[in-house]
Order: structure tokens, then sequence, then C-alpha cells
């Protein structure tokens, strides 16, 4: 019987959906394993976080109160003397950008193997096996391992966990030591403000990697003109300086739910996909058939963008 | 101050591939530098030209095929370049996070730099945790998704700013020395020009086997073990529009006019 430790996922006094969501994956280990689930909630208001996360399949949830933002030092100290203290098989935490800030420093504290950015977990109490994307998203695999380790899981592939719990909410009185904290959070800042916002469009015209050059670029403002349509991007092109961030839609953007999305040359890893899979209506306008954006979409064009979008132009100025 | 990056040569996939075991079949792969290691070359070496770093050393764990993708480093700017190989990472199918971080780390040792610049993560397995580890191993600090950093190191710290979800960046001061993982669109990395190509081929390149760094073999042999490889069940119920441009920008205006947004 072997337990697993889930560690909360917050920012400037909000949970973000994936500490509920990890309750799930780690209910369903625990279960394959016959031990109990364990959920860390550190710094911020970790009392009111507990309340929330009392949810069903919660055996126990520890608070350490230090500070109000992440930290990853904090983290990090408060994780591994959770470890120590309740012995878990699995360390369980969000692949997210503050995830990616401790997980794997707590796995080379601990010495224990990490796996990141899982999409599904199993275990028969001895063996991991996990599965995960290689190559952007062109293939799955599983990995197995042996034995203790730490899991990083992506958001949105567990429901979230629903019901009131009956977890038993405890304070852990974690020995934080200041002199290894190296570094100070001053501030958040929203970016991507400006003119537009693209969430509020009903029909987005969102530019990718496919049009290549920055020139080309016109051909889609036109496009947008013609359709009087927002004009949005994936990441590369914002990247490159071709657009501001504000017309950025996915994980690190904007998430945007309009009527209807047309992805041009796009081909949609899953952190863009993450920001556009609410819309209504999904059309995909791509070369390579096979190109993940045609899991999403509810039309497709497979064909040149350059000849496609000049007839769609002509087609609403003609 | 000296900065050392970590270059990685990523395997890419053409659109259509197949799968031999647990791999792509060779003919459907390329080789390519990491994206993400594109830009934290980018950056060191505009630290450098800043007066900030005086020299930029890349650092890669791969067989002497990579050199090529390595020179494209030393032809953006990079002054030399450490390259780890050894007969007993051959076999390895994947090198898991602790094995690469065993032997990253030891080339830091030796190396001593102020500061190591790593891509977030690697096109290919996209593990997203070395940089972070090896910070931790060597008793760095770090920073994991920097997007921004500030050409001013005077005093021993970088601040930076981290790109968190949802358009939200953290602006975090960290003491050096450290590891910061860096985001693509930092900055708008260079393209290697044909005097830096030329002057590439005289950069120096060390090539070290694990002995030569103090890697004892077992500490390599990797706890994750990749034991399946497919594609992924396509879950699309798309509707495929056939015909020529012109018909099937026809029938995506009618869509639009069906659906109120477009006149």
């Amino acid at each position: 019987m072997t337990d697993v430790l889930a560690v909360a996922d917050h920012r400037r006094g909000e949970l973000r959906d994936v500490s509920y969501e990890i309750i799930t994956a780690g209910r369903q280990l625990a279960d394959e394993t016959g031990g109990d689930l364990h959920l860390a909630v550190i710094s911020g208001t970790v009392d009111e976080f507990a309340d929330k996360l009392n949810r069903e399949g919660v055996d126990a949830i520890h608070t350490v109160s230090h500070g109000e933002e992440f930290n990853h030092d904090v983290y990090s100290q408060a994780i591994t003397q959770l470890y120590d203290e309740l012995a878990p098989q699995f360390v369980v935490t969000p692949n997210s950008v503050n995830g990616l800030d401790y997980a794997p420093a707590i796995a080379n504290e601990l010495d224990l193997p990490i796996v990141t950015d899982t999409v599904d977990l199993e275990t028969d109490g001895e063996t991991l096996i996990a599965t995960r994307e290689m190559y952007g998203g062109k293939v799955e695999t599983t990995n197995e391992l042996e034995g203790d380790a730490v899991v990083t899981i992506r958001g949105a592939e567990w429901p979230a966990a629903e019901g009131t719990g009956d977890a038993a909410i405890e304070a852990f009185d974690a020995d934080i030591d200041e002199d290894a904290i190296g570094s100070t959070v001053s501030g958040f800042e929203e970016v991507g403000g400006g003119d537009v916002d693209i969430s509020e469009a009903e029909l987005l015209v969102s530019i990718g990697r496919g049009i290549e050059e920055e020139e080309n670029l016109d051909l889609i403002r036109d496009l947008a003109d013609a359709l009087d349509a927002t004009l949005s991007s994936s990441r590369p092109i914002v990247d490159n300086g071709w657009l501001p961030k504000n017309r950025q839609v996915g994980q690190s953007g904007k998430v945007v739910t309009p009527d209807v999305y047309i992805a041009i040359g796009i081909s949609g890893a899953v952190q863009h996909v993450a920001g556009m899979k609410g819309s209504d209506t999904i059309v995909a306008i791509n070369t390579d058939p096979n190109a993940p954006i045609m899991d999403i979409a509810d039309y497709a064009i497979v064909d040149d963008l350059f000849d496609v979008v000049p007839e769609l132009i002509e087609e609403f100025e003609g | 101050m000296k900065i050392l990056v970590t270059v990685k040569e990523v395997a890419t996939v053409e659109d259509e591939f197949e799968i031999e075991g647990t791999e792509i079949a060779q003919q459907y792969l390329g080789a390519d530098l990491n994206e993400w290691d594109d830009y934290a070359i980018e950056e060191a070496v505009q630290l450098q030209e800043d007066g900030i770093a005086d020299e930029v050393v890349t650092v890669t764990i791969g067989p002497e095929d990579c050199e090529q993708t390595i020179r494209q480093a030393l032809a953006k700017g990079a002054d030399r370049a450490v390259r780890v190989w050894d007969d007993a990472l051959e076999d390895v199918d994947l090198l898991d996070v602790n094995a690469k971080t065993e032997i990253l780390s030891a080339v830091i040792e030796e190396e001593d730099p102020d500061l190591v610049l790593s891509g977030v993560q690697a096109g290919d397995d996209s593990f997203a945790a070395t940089g972070v580890s090896v910070a931790e191993n060597i008793g760095f600090q770090w920073g994991a998704v920097v997007n921004h950093l500030e050409h001013d190191l005077d005093d021993g710290i970088a601040s930076v700013r981290r790109e968190l979800e949802g358009g939200v960046e953290e602006l975090t001061d960290i003491e050096l020395p450290a590891v910061l993982t860096i985001q693509t669109g930092i900055n708008e990395p260079r393209y290697a020009s044909l005097r830096g190509i030329r002057q590439a081929q005289q950069k120096p390149m060390d090539v070290k086997a694990l002995a030569d760094i103090g890697v004892d073999e077992s500490t390599i042999e990797t706890e994750l073990e990749l034991t399946d490889m497919y594609e992924p069940e396509s879950e699309s119920d798309v509707t495929t529009w056939e015909g020529s441009a012109d018909e099937t920008a026809s029938e995506l205006g009618e869509l639009l006019r069906d659906k109120g947004v477009a006149q």
C-alpha cells in the first residue's frame, strides 16, 4: 500500500483549474496502489484553498502557510519535508510553468526519476506506466519506471474532482530555511493589453507558421478586412515580432471562444488548442491533413493557404 | 562573466512517417538545432555584445553527427563548444532527466560559469525539466520559462520575467550563479553571417567522454524506459471540403454567411 502526494497550484489568490484535476489523477493512482491521496497546499490563503479542495477522493490536506505567492524554494523545501514525513510512492504536480519550476528540483533533491507532461497514468503498485507525447504531439509514448517517482500532469487531461470530501486538514509545520531562498518575486504584469481584445471577437482569422514570411501577413490582413473579422495568431508569429502579444491565442496568450475560428497555417499544438477549443465552429486551412488541428476542426480545407485565401478575399470583396 | 549555453540537436519528423518498434523510422527523421536553444544562444551572444559576458561556451550531449548543429551556435557568436559523448551512451534509447543532469552538471562544474542558459524544453522529447534539475544538482539558483532578462547583472542578480499562463508575467530577481530556462520570443535569433560560419570552423570544440568529466557509466543507466510509441488516435470528425481553391473558398464563404459572421 503506497500513498500519493499531489500539489495544488494557485496564483494571485486563485486556485488554478489543474488543482482540481490533480485530485482526480492522484485519486486514480492511489486507488491503484491501495493507498491514500494527500494534497499539499503551499503559500497564500491556505485554509481557504484547503476548504475548496476538500472534494471527493482526498484523504488528507497538508497546508503550509508561508508567503503569499509561489516561490520554488519554499515549495521545494515544503514538499521534500512532506515526502520525508509521508513516504508516498508518487509526488504528482501540475505541468504548469510553476510546476516545472520546482518538480525537477525536488526529483533531483530526492534522487527520484521524473516524468513530465503526462496525459495518462497507470500503476500496479510497483511499475508506473506514464503516457506522454513526443515530437510536438505527432506520437504518443508509454514510459515505465519502477518505484518512487515525481510525475507532472498536463492540464485539462483529467476531469476536475467534484463533490464534498471529508479530508483531514492539517497545518504542516515545514521548516523553511530563509537563507536557502535565492529568488524573490517583485510583482506580476498582465501583458497583451492594447487596442484589440481578441477574446471579444465573433469571427477570428488566425494565422500560424504557415504564413512563412512577415510580408505575407498583408494577405491575412486583407482577408480580415474583407470579412470584417479580427486578426489573431499562434505563438510563433508573436515570437517573431510580427504581431503584438495581444493577438496571441493559446496557453500563454488569450483564451478565445468566437462563433467561428479560422485557423490558417496553424498545426494545432496543444498549447494553441488550449486557447481556442471552446470556439463554436473551427475551420482549418492547412496543407497537412494529419495536422493536430484537424482533430478539433469542424471543417477543413486541405490546400495551400496562398491559393485559398486570395479566392476567399475575392468572394467577399468581389 | 562567463555564460554556458546548453545546446541540443533535436530530431525532427516529417508530416508522414512510420514507427518501427519504439522509434520513428530513420528515413522520416531530420535533425535541427533545438528551437528553444536558439533563443538561449542569442541571449548569450547579446549579453556578450553588451559587454556583460566575456565568454560564451556551449555544451552538448551528442554524437559526432551533431557537430554541424553545434557549429551553428558557434557561427552565431559562441566562442567555443564542449561536446560530451561516449560509447556507453550509444545504446540508450531515451536519456532521462537524471542522466542528462549528471553529465551537464559535471561539465558546468568544470567550466564554472556565472550563468547557464538552457532552452525551456527540447522540441523532440519535451521534458522541460533538465535545466531546473541541473541547477538544484549543482547548487545554482534558477528560473524556469524566462522570456525577458535585464542586461544588467552587475550586483549578482538576474532580473527576469517568467512567462506564466494566460498572458501574465512574473517579475523575479534571481541570485547568481543561476540557470535560466529560456522561452521562445525572448529575442529574435539571428541568422549566422557568412563570416560567422567561416569563423565557426576554427573555433575550438572539445570532445569529452564520460570518464574525462568524471561521470561514472552507471549513473547514466536511465530509470525511465520507453516501452511503446504510436500515433495518437484521431478524434477528428472533420468535414473536409474537396475541390479547387475557388470551390473550397466558396464553401467556407457559405458557412460564414450561414453563421451570420460575415456578409
